[in-house]
């Protein structure tokens, strides 16, 4: 019973996501129509071929009324057509799938370790409040919270990598040889781990003050009353219902560290979507800049339907 | 206002903040006036000076440019720019929340509706689209930082302006004639306001950390202008052979986004109460005991209280919650322990087991005997073993005491698993025989409830289903029925009564229901201000109440059922248990009192099993 309630909210929701994507590409468009100037040498940059211009021209209407262009321009998108980057020469939609896979490689990895440290982080601290643990944690994180992560990664280059020789100075694969797991491996733990630290910090906090909010609930006095072993009420009970706050604060964090990983991929030279995006700016490339954003946002707005869903699963009181 | 400095600058860490962004802050306005090198001057032959070289504090950049002069003149330029970006995003969002928390409606709708598209990008993709199509520059940098930032503003302050906006001095305004933009600027702008920069001094930091990384990516600030981001990007080509290059900007950007942080925490800290109050500290897993004085000696009976004192350490007062209590069950039998709100007959309770939060609780003397042996200052495990095992307690109010987010199965078959080595599918039987032992019907269906799924009555079974698990010796009820209505209070109280009889447990029973007690309990013990006053059977207590209190007590109870509201029945109000005065603590309640009352401690008297304290009983006892 509760498994098909549980489809008919995860369906509800996807319908209620289509409103937020139409306004996605609704914002695009109209922050791309701030381009001064002609739009189709803007987007196709300055040395562009007249033949192009005039096939950018006819391929997105320009000469036609913005809302028809609008649709245009989606109706394409709904059909898998991004258009074709003119700096790459490839079509957008491959040079996105691409890249992003490798930044959801390294934005997840982050995203995984920023929840489970953050998390752990977070509940040593309560339990151990105004201890030495506390202390140390308080410390870290108000460190982890306060030092850019471009800054940071930079700085652990150059320890680990340039004087420690631990570890790879950037890239995703070593350029001769590798291409394996242990390889991606080796090149992956700095990035995930200075993309991972604001996130971490944030999270830990959040995560102890829901723990010590939880822990004077009533009902883990029951628990206490009941015998139950004390790492069992921390890491069961508390635990349990501090998630109930702590989630939302993963899907809000889930978006920073997409948005970091941004810099994180230009300091580590990390194919990604985010530095695509960097040098589709610097280029010009405009197509591929809208390409990207749109589908990144789509993608992101997918994961928030995942964590709601999660939050549902985890607290029977939200209506399904 | 002074308060809040105080409180403010107690916080270490704060004041740190202020101080290391007070100094950045002043660098930065005198920057003009010091003696510095032109930052934009290029000596190539000086290229990559270490700093502490003679005429370069912090030596000199790729271009042989002053790193010192480029730091404070990028520092100034990323404050400005990142002070400029919250300004605009405050006003522009706050100017979009006001009015579609003023004007509600479809307008709200509308405008809500796009703030929250917005919101559904990561921030740095907007920014990113934003510098695409303006093209990369720190004047479109800035632009794009306060734009992504504008719906965190009109969220915010949209929530506040609904608040205010149906306030009567809105309607007042309205009324008197005055138009929309008038009252938005003279009634509701000064309200949000404080509100608005409070949001901007909390967002500032992440804005001058956003302008520096698009500055760092390249899209902001254009040579040979720089800004702190900008100078990182530039640096880092050349980090690894001249990592100092980066290390000055970098550190800088960190000591600005942390001072502004620890600032942050602690304006948020003095304006929260609960810290204040030290409410929000965590309870251990067992009581603090600080023992001093004598240990009583061991008694026969099943379980004792002897002379316990618990005290509430808040700050540096102290309450006497519970001052020198002293009772005792021996199996089968039902003890009441009467009083009103704060009499200190729950903490009593609560000490037996530890279970008294700490902080701020305290035990500081006395003893509690479960057949003989003293519980307080115990191990954690030994105390562990006996909780809900050997001792269980059945608390006020199931909605907050049971767990929300378990069925109330699992909540069951927990209490029996924390002690006996049982299967999940035993242990869920012996959950459903449970339900069935407290008379929930359906118990095979209501064992896999949630407890916002069942009423207040059945929640209360679930609470004594769960104390009965392992059918313990002890169970301490602290007001299981002061919650309910009045025929599922009595069905619950017959319930008790008969397992009592079945199973000969004992049963200390709080309340402040004398109706309750009479039903219920053999003997009973009257509380005030943390000590017995009077105790004895219940028939002879009820019959002949010896205290004033107690007489004063029953005689504003007339029913089963009376609820608190009898406490107005007695003139004055209990005595605050951190002030207590050094006679008799109801003597200045009491009609009766003299001034030898109120001159010395009055000690607990009588032959057992009565006994009264007070010098001029209403009963010879």
């Amino acid at each position: 019973m509760r498994g098909a309630m549980m489809g008919g909210y995860i369906l509800k929701r996807l319908i209620s996501a289509v409103p937020v994507l139409l306004g996605i590409t609704i914002i695009v468009f109209l922050i791309m129509s701030l381009i001064p100037g002609d739009p189709a040498t803007a987007i196709l940059g300055s040395y562009a071929t007249p033949e192009n211009v005039e096939k950018l021209n006819r391929d997105l209407g320009l000469d036609k009324p913005m809302v028809q262009r609008y649709f245009i321009w989606l109706g394409n998108m709904l059909t898998g057509d991004f258009g074709r980057s003119f700096s790459l020469n490839r079509p957008v939609l491959d040079e996105i799938v691409e890249r992003f896979s490798a930044t959801l490689i390294l934005a997840g990895t982050a995203f995984v370790l920023c929840s489970v440290l953050g998390v752990l982080a977070g509940v040593v601290s309560a339990a151990r409040q105004y201890g030495l643990a506390d202390k140390a944690i308080t410390f870290i994180v108000l460190i982890g919270i306060s030092v850019p992560s471009f800054f940071l990664g930079m700085m652990m280059i150059l320890l680990f990598a340039v004087n420690l020789r631990w570890l790879p100075v950037s890239g995703m694969y070593a350029i001769y040889g590798g291409g394996d797991l242990p390889d991606l491996l080796n090149h992956l733990i700095m990035p995930a781990l200075a993309l991972a630290a604001v996130a971490t910090g944030v999270i830990a906090r959040l995560a102890r003050s829901a723990m010590l909010e939880v822990l004077r609930q009533d009902y883990i006095r029951t628990a206490r009353a009941k015998g139950v072993p004390e790492r069992r009420v921390i890491m069961g009970h508390a635990l349990r219902a501090a998630m109930v706050s702590i989630i939302p604060v993963l899907g809000i964090q889930a978006g920073f560290v997409l948005s970091g990983a941004v810099y994180i991929e230009i300091v580590f030279q990390w194919p990604g979507v985010g530095r695509m995006l960097v040098e589709a700016i610097l280029k010009r490339d405009l197509l591929l800049v809208q390409g990207g954003v749109v589908f990144v946002a789509a993608c992101y707005v997918m994961f928030n339907i995942a964590v709601d869903v999660a939050q549902s699963l985890l607290d029977p009181r939200i209506k399904t | 206002m002074s308060t809040f400095l105080k409180l403010l600058f107690r916080n270490r860490l704060a004041a740190m903040g202020a101080v290391v962004l007070g100094a950045i802050l002043l660098l930065v306005l005198v920057t003009p006036i010091l003696p510095l090198h032109d930052p934009d001057i290029t000596a190539t032959a000086d290229r990559f000076k270490r700093p502490f070289t003679e005429g370069h504090l912090l030596g000199t950049d790729h271009l042989g440019r002053d790193l010192l002069s480029r730091l404070l003149h990028g520092t100034r330029l990323s404050l400005a720019i990142g002070v400029a970006a919250a300004l605009i995003a405050a006003t522009i969002g706050s100017a979009i929340g006001i009015v579609a928390g003023y004007f509600g409606g479809r307008t709200d709708n509308i405008i809500m509706r796009g703030v929250d598209m917005l919101m559904a990008f990561p921030y740095i993709l907007l920014a990113l689209a934003i510098v695409a199509a303006l093209g990369p520059g720190l004047m479109n940098a800035l632009i794009a930082v306060a734009a992504v930032n504008v719906p965190f503003f009109a969220r915010n302050i949209r929530g506040i302006t609904v608040g205010l906006a149906g306030h009567e001095f809105i309607d007042a305004a309205r009324l008197a004639g005055m138009g929309h933009t008038r009252i938005i600027l003279t009634e509701l702008l000064p309200n949000v306001l404080p509100v608005i920069v409070i949001a901007m001094s909390t967002t500032v930091g992440w804005m001058i950390l956003e302008t520096a990384g698009l500055s760092f990516l390249g899209l902001g600030s254009q040579p040979p202008q720089a800004d702190l981001g900008s100078m990182l990007g530039e640096a880092r080509s050349a980090m690894i052979s001249h990592p100092h290059t980066s290390i000055v900007p970098g550190v800088m950007i960190f000591l600005i986004v942390m001072s502004i942080n620890l600032l942050g925490d602690g304006v948020r800290d003095a304006l929260d109460p609960r810290l204040r109050s030290g409410a929000l500290s965590r309870p251990r897993a067992t009581t603090l005991v600080e023992r001093q004085g004598d240990i009583p000696a061991a008694t026969d009976d099943l379980l004792a209280i002897q002379e316990l004192e618990t005290q509430f350490h808040v700050g540096n007062r102290i309450y006497r919650a519970v001052g020198g209590v002293s009772l005792a069950v021996k199996s089968g039998e039902c003890l009441g322990v009467i009083g009103e709100s704060g009499s200190g007959k729950s903490v009593t309770a609560l000490s037996v087991m530890g279970l008294v939060a700490s902080p701020p609780g305290v035990i500081t003397g006395g003893a509690v005997r479960f057949q003989g042996e003293d519980l307080i200052g115990a191990p954690y495990e030994t105390l562990r073993r006996k909780r809900g095992d050997r001792v269980a307690y059945i608390f006020q109010d199931p909605l907050s005491t049971l767990h929300p987010l378990y069925r109330i199965g699992q909540q069951l078959a927990e209490a029996i698993q924390s002690h006996h080595k049982i299967g999940s599918a035993e242990a869920r039987s012996r959950a459903i025989r449970l339900l069935k032992d407290v008379r929930i019907p359906n118990a095979e269906a209501r064992v896999d409830n949630f407890p916002h799924e069942m009423s207040g009555g059945m929640r209360q079974r679930v609470g004594i289903a769960m104390a009965l698990a392992n059918e313990p010796d002890v169970i301490i009820a602290d007001e299981p029925t002061t919650a309910l209505d009045v025929t599922v209070q009595a069905q619950i109280l017959s319930l008790l009564d008969d397992l009592r009889r079945d199973r000969g447990l004992a049963i200390i029973f709080i309340t402040h229901d004398f109706g309750v007690v009479a039903q219920l309990c053999d003997r009973v013990a009257v509380m005030y201000a943390g000590r017995i006053v009077e105790e004895g059977p219940t028939k002879a207590v009820l019959d002949a109440p010896a205290h004033p209190y107690t007489k004063r007590l029953i005689a504003c109870v007339p029913e089963l059922g009376g609820g608190r509201r009898e406490l107005a029945a007695i003139p004055g109000l209990p005595p605050v248990v951190d002030d207590l005065p050094p006679g008799c603590a109801f003597a200045p309640r009491c009609d009766k009192a003299q001034d030898n009352c109120r001159a010395a401690e009055v000690v607990l008297l009588g032959n057992e099993p009565r006994a009264v304290r007070c010098l001029y009983p209403e009963e010879a006892i």
